[in-house]
């Protein structure tokens, strides 16, 4: 059984105008996906096509306009109140915007202790050595939970949202961006911390990224959006090769490796002389 | 406007008795663009914003200098006029209860704008940002636009200034790739025409290697290293600039990597 799915799902925001005449946007239309254990799955697409939105969804934070997200098999609209607590404990989401996901006034103690204290069985004598743990595993050292997050570098704040998405040993983790502010070597440390996790506990990750490089490196498979629709659901090869007009869109505008001056003093190189 | 040069002489910033910047200095000239790369808490944020007197709570400029054309200036009137700038996490700069429209008046009128050329300016650099439909987009709230929508406002805010320096921090993380090289290309495009000098924060070195001409890598409140941008991805000389184009070209099939 799917461990979570989204089965024909729209969703319109309506906006009040100025003649007070309502009008509905429409942000997703037919989107249907599954996520299994252990997968970790790649959501690309291009700015505004509704993927944060999807991952509010999916994570239960809003209801879809029509259709149904289900959790095990069972619609989210309709969990008694154990299986909402279960769901809440079992999958996590790392917003986009770290700055505006954690409360100003908490440490980071605090911020990470609070999934522990509401979703939880763990004792409270325990929960410092657990904070410290979970801090080190998102490269952070113990001091910094005593920080508040105006204390925070960007891609520190970043990390102390994994830190907490990790805390409940959630079953799916969905990731909105939530690597964008780290460095490439950080990057590539919490995608290595992901996939073993994947291998080792079977958690699953649906992972929201502009960076095709990464999909490439870490996704078992990929989701492609455009303008509110999944327009392609592939698995993932490398190198990465994407057949939708949007996915190849996507791919023909990765950044390249080195700088021009490098990369053309190379295309003049004679042929016997590049190694 | 005919400001050449700008200086940071000897930046340092402490959070109580740490130091977090420990005297970093830098020329940006018009027209050239100089990447501030480094690790996570190395310290690039704060460079820029104590260039800016903007620095946030709890920690302190400590000594350094910035200097405009070869003389002296107070940091906070460099800010807007000067300088523009694209901070690091976009939803944060902008005020909640506030539309984009009230954001851009805002700009405009404390930079001693006409009136009458509000709304041709705005709309144009939206556009340039690749923001389609401006009018639409001014009537919007910041909680109604998506990350990248925010990230490509910023910008437009900032270009709409037509300061003759630009300090970017992380402009383009919340962005996919097409809107990211739309982006690259038109600040491309304002350096090559207008001189547009830019300091460019970022993690990606891809960024780097499409735009910068000069980079400085910064560990732990230092620069260790500053080079032009080839010699940093030919011949990396500090540790941590080896670590950084590893780990980036270790993302690309060898063909595009071999020199
Ligand atoms: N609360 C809201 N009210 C009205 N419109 C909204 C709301 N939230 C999102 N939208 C609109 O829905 C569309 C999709 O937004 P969403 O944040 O899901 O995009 P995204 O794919 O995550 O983009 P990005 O890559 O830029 O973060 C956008 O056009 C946005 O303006
Ligand atoms: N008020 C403060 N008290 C103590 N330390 C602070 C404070 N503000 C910032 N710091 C520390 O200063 C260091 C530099 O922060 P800065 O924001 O400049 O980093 P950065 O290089 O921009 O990192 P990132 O790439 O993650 O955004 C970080 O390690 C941060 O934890
Ligand atoms: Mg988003
Ligand atoms: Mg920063």
């Amino acid at each position: 059984m799917s461990l979570l799915s989204a089965r024909d799902v729209h969703h319109h925001y309506s906006r009040t105008s100025l003649f007070r005449t309502r009008t509905a946007v429409a942000v997703l239309e037919d989107v249907s996906l599954e996520l299994q254990p252990g997968e970790i799955v790649g959501l690309l697409g291009r700015s505004g096509c509704g993927k944060s939105t999807l991952a509010r969804l999916l994570t239960g934070l809003e209801t879809p306009t029509r259709g149904e997200v289900l959790f095990e098999g069972a619609a989210l609209s309709r969990l008694d109140k154990a299986r909402r607590r279960d769901f809440r404990r079992r999958v996590q989401m790392v917003f986009q915007d770290p700055q505006g996901a954690v409360n100003p006034r908490l440490t980071v103690a605090e911020i990470i202790g609070e999934p522990l204290i509401h979703l939880t069985d763990l004792p409270r004598a325990r929960h410092a050595g657990r904070i410290v743990k979970l801090l080190k595993r998102a490269g952070l050292a113990a001091p910094m939970a005593h920080r508040y997050p105006f204390e925070l570098s960007g891609g520190e704040l970043q990390r102390v949202c994994i830190a907490r998405a990790l805390a409940s040993n959630p079953s799916l983790i969905v990731l909105d961006e939530a690597v964008s502010n780290l460095d490439l070597h950080l990057q590539i440390q919490m995608l290595d911390l992901f996939a073993l996790l994947s291998r080792e506990q079977g958690v699953a990750f649906l992972f929201v990224t502009h960076d095709l490089r990464l999909v490439e490196r870490v996704c078992s498979r990929v989701l492609v959006m455009e303008r509110g629709r999944v327009v392609e659901n592939a698995a993932v090869s490398a190198p990465l090769s994407l057949v939708s007009s949007e996915g190849r869109a996507l791919a023909e505008a990765v950044l390249p490796a080195l700088p021009r001056r490098l990369s053309t003093a190379r295309e003049h190189l004679a042929p016997e002389r590049v190694c | 406007m005919s400001h050449q040069t700008l200086n940071l002489v000897d930046i340092a910033v402490d959070a109580g008795a740490i130091r977090l910047v420990d005297g970093v200095s830098l020329t940006l000239a018009r027209g050239e663009v100089v990447a501030l790369v480094g690790a996570s808490g190395s310290g690039k944020s704060l460079t820029c914003a104590a260039a800016l007197d903007a620095l946030p709570a709890g920690t302190r400029r400590q000594g350094g200098q910035v200097w405009l054309d070869g003389a002296p200036i107070a940091p906070e009137r460099l800010r807007g006029r000067v300088v523009a700038s694209v901070l690091q996490n976009p939803r944060s700069a902008f005020n909640p209860v506030r539309t984009l429209g009230d954001h851009a008046e805002e700009t405009l009128q404390a930079l001693g704008m006409e009136k009458s050329c509000w709304k041709e300016r705005i709309h144009r650099a939206l556009r340039e940002a690749g923001l389609d439909e401006p009018q639409r987009l001014l009537g919007l709230y910041p909680f109604e636009m998506s990350g990248g929508m925010l990230q490509r406002a910023m910008i437009a805010l900032a270009l709409a200034s037509e300061a003759p320096f630009l300090f970017a921090d992380e402009p383009t993380t919340d962005l996919d790739v097409i809107h990211q090289r739309e982006i690259l290309d038109l600040l491309a495009g304002l350096r090559e025409r207008f001189g547009l000098g830019i300091l460019l924060i970022t993690h990606d070195m891809g960024v780097v290697a499409r735009l910068a001409d000069r980079v400085l890598v910064m560990d732990q409140g230092c620069v260790q290293e500053s080079a032009p941008v080839e010699a940093i991805f030919r011949q990396p000389r500090h540790a941590v600039t080896r670590a950084l184009v590893a780990a980036h070209l270790s993302l690309y099939p060898a063909q595009e990597i071999t020199p």
